[in-house]
């Protein structure tokens, strides 16, 4: 699929000596909705940052479908919107007022039904002659989207969008982005809630330390890196597991109750078949028996925590 | 050229021009006014004439430029240093927009809101004391000038400052003093000889002596020295600014 976004040997070192970025390479789909995450301090704005031209790069290159950020700041930009991490609005102006202001910046000429059209998908409409200061963080939160989308971006970074919203928000957000998808807009989102990314990613990059260490397609992250547990929920509990299972991946719940195999999903032989014959022939009858997979949660810090 | 943009950003600076009203016209107007109340006409009516000019009718072209060097600094710092502290300096720094563009958009609107203040202040002078313009033409030329001049130079101390307190520093500290000093009020012949020849040293003094020549026809210094310091001036603030943008300096991590 072709790139909109292609990041090549990117480094950021700041004035105080920090290095955020090490030689950075990342290409961003077309169309896709991508997930970067990270611990904090990771290095996660930056990148965002220095690709929308708010951070100047220590080396490197970035292009906005196929344009120069530096050289050709113009086309590479008018491409983008960004919505920021921090709640930073002019608390003064109205809604309409300031959606508009951010239109006319990125070169678009007024336009008002298109600016109506934002703002009744974000539900703001009716707040539009309301000045900021007087609008919910999670209204502002949408003032801040409608900004970003004012201009009619074809990418579209999304920094922490969900932090400090209540949970009806974060869906209605979720349902919003996944309406950009659909219309063509390419969608970065960083974000602290794994499940976030696990509901809405295509794709999902794992940076730490400034290093992308990772770049996967979720299904198959999750397939790939993903554990499989078998719980079997025992007829009588045990006080021990007995001395014929051992050297198994197998745990005893603290009550007895509950029997914990875990296995890859991706090898030939689980293991599962051999381990329901053993109980069998033991004896340990089971009343009933559930599998689960790792959520995208335990995969991100055990790669992480792997590194570290 | 992203003239959607320079639009956007002259037209927000205004919007907050014309919500600030009083604090924007109605303050200075009333403070200048005062001046001329009580330098022009109550006191000004007992002091001798200065260079055949009256006393009131003398310190207006001072009084005007004062309130104009004052504004154009405070405008423009404030315009650029209030989206900074807010953090809504990221919109315009990943806006397909460049330096000159960005510089038009916010010292056009500081430099206007200060043209349009200077203007007020005449009319309002006309009340308190009667007084001709020798030279319209160069009068707006001057007040331009001197608007675009101090509005750069305010953007820089905007961007320059970290905080609210070196925002006020240098029009507190260095710009009162020096258009205090600078004629606003006496000719600089009236001084001793020694200070005559320091005064030359402040750069206010040419703004006011040009500015008072498009009114009477008559200045401490020539009007090709007045206008040649102000330009000198200008490009220097250009080239400051200039720097700023190409260095990211304040702007840019």
């Amino acid at each position: 699929m072709q790139s909109i976004i292609s990041v090549s040997g990117l480094s950021k070192t700041y004035a105080s000596g920090f290095q955020a970025l090490k030689k950075v390479d990342l290409e961003i789909r077309k169309g896709e909705i991508f997930a970067l995450l990270g611990p904090n301090g990771a290095g996660k704005t930056t990148l965002i940052n220095i690709i929308c031209g708010i951070v100047n790069p220590s080396t490197g290159v970035v292009r906005v479908d196929g344009h120069d950020i530096s050289r050709d700041f113009r086309a590479a930009r008018s491409r983008i919107g960004l919505v920021p991490q921090e709640l930073a609005t002019d608390i003064f102006e109205t809604v309409w007022k300031t959606v508009t202001f951010s239109r006319g910046l990125f070169g678009k000429p007024p336009d008002g039904a298109y600016v109506e059209k934002v703002l009744k998908d974000l539900s703001l409409l009716d707040k539009k002659n309301n000045k900021i200061m007087t609008l919910s963080g999670g209204m502002k939160r949408r003032v801040l989207i409608a900004k970003a989308l004012s201009h009619e971006p074809q990418v579209l970074f999304l920094d922490e969008p969900t932090a400090g919203v209540d949970v009806e928000l974060r869906r209605d957000m979720w349902e919003m982005v996944r309406g950009l998808r659909e219309r063509g807009v390419t969608i970065i989102l960083t974000t602290h809630y794994i499940e976030e990314a696990e509901q809405m990613a295509d794709r999902i990059g794992v940076i730490n330390k400034g290093e992308i260490i990772l770049v996967e397609d979720k299904a198959v992250l999750m397939e790939k890196l993903g554990k499989k547990q078998l719980t079997l929920h025992l007829q009588s509990p045990l006080k021990q597991l007995p001395p014929e299972l051992a050297g198994q991946p197998l745990e005893l719940s603290a009550d007895g109750e509950k029997m914990i195999y875990t296995f890859d999903a991706q090898n030939e032989q689980t293991g599962v078949a051999r381990l329901l014959r053993q109980l069998g022939d033991l004896g340990i009858e089971f009343k009933d028996l559930r599998t689960s997979q790792s959520s995208l949660e335990e995969i991100f810090v055990a790669l992480v925590g792997a590194r570290t | 050229m992203n003239t959607h943009g320079i639009r956007a950003l002259y037209l927000f600076e205004m919007s907050r021009f014309w919500r600030t009203l009083f604090q924007s016209i109605a303050s200075p107007v009333i403070s200048t006014s005062l001046y001329f109340i009580v330098f022009g006409s109550a006191i000004g009516s007992r002091m001798a004439r200065i260079d055949g000019i009256s006393y009131g009718a003398f310190i207006v072209p001072g009084l005007t430029m004062l309130a104009i060097l004052t504004q154009s600094i405070s405008n423009a710092s404030f315009g650029i240093y209030m989206p900074r502290f807010s953090g809504t300096i990221y919109e315009v720094l990943s806006a397909p927009i460049s330096a000159l563009e960005i510089v038009i958009g916010y010292v056009g609107a500081a430099a206007s809101k200060s043209i349009i203040l200077g203007l007020i202040i005449l009319a309002t002078a006309r009340i308190f004391v009667p007084y001709e313009i020798a030279h319209p033409v160069w009068m707006v030329g001057f007040l331009v000038l001197t608007a675009v001049t101090f509005s750069l130079f305010g953007f820089i101390i905007g961007l320059w400052a970290d905080g609210f307190e070196k925002l006020q520093l240098i029009p507190m500290l260095v710009i009162t003093p020096l258009t205090f000093l600078g004629g606003s009020f006496y000719s600089i012949n009236m001084l001793p000889p020694l200070w005559q020849k320091i005064t030359l040293f402040n750069p206010v003094v040419y703004l006011i002596s040009g500015f008072r020549w498009s009114f009477y026809g008559a200045a401490d210094v020539s009007l090709g020295v007045s206008l040649g310091m102000t330009l000198v001036f200008l490009i220097l603030c250009l080239t400051i600014v200039g720097w700023i943008f190409k260095t990211g300096y304040r702007l840019k991590a």
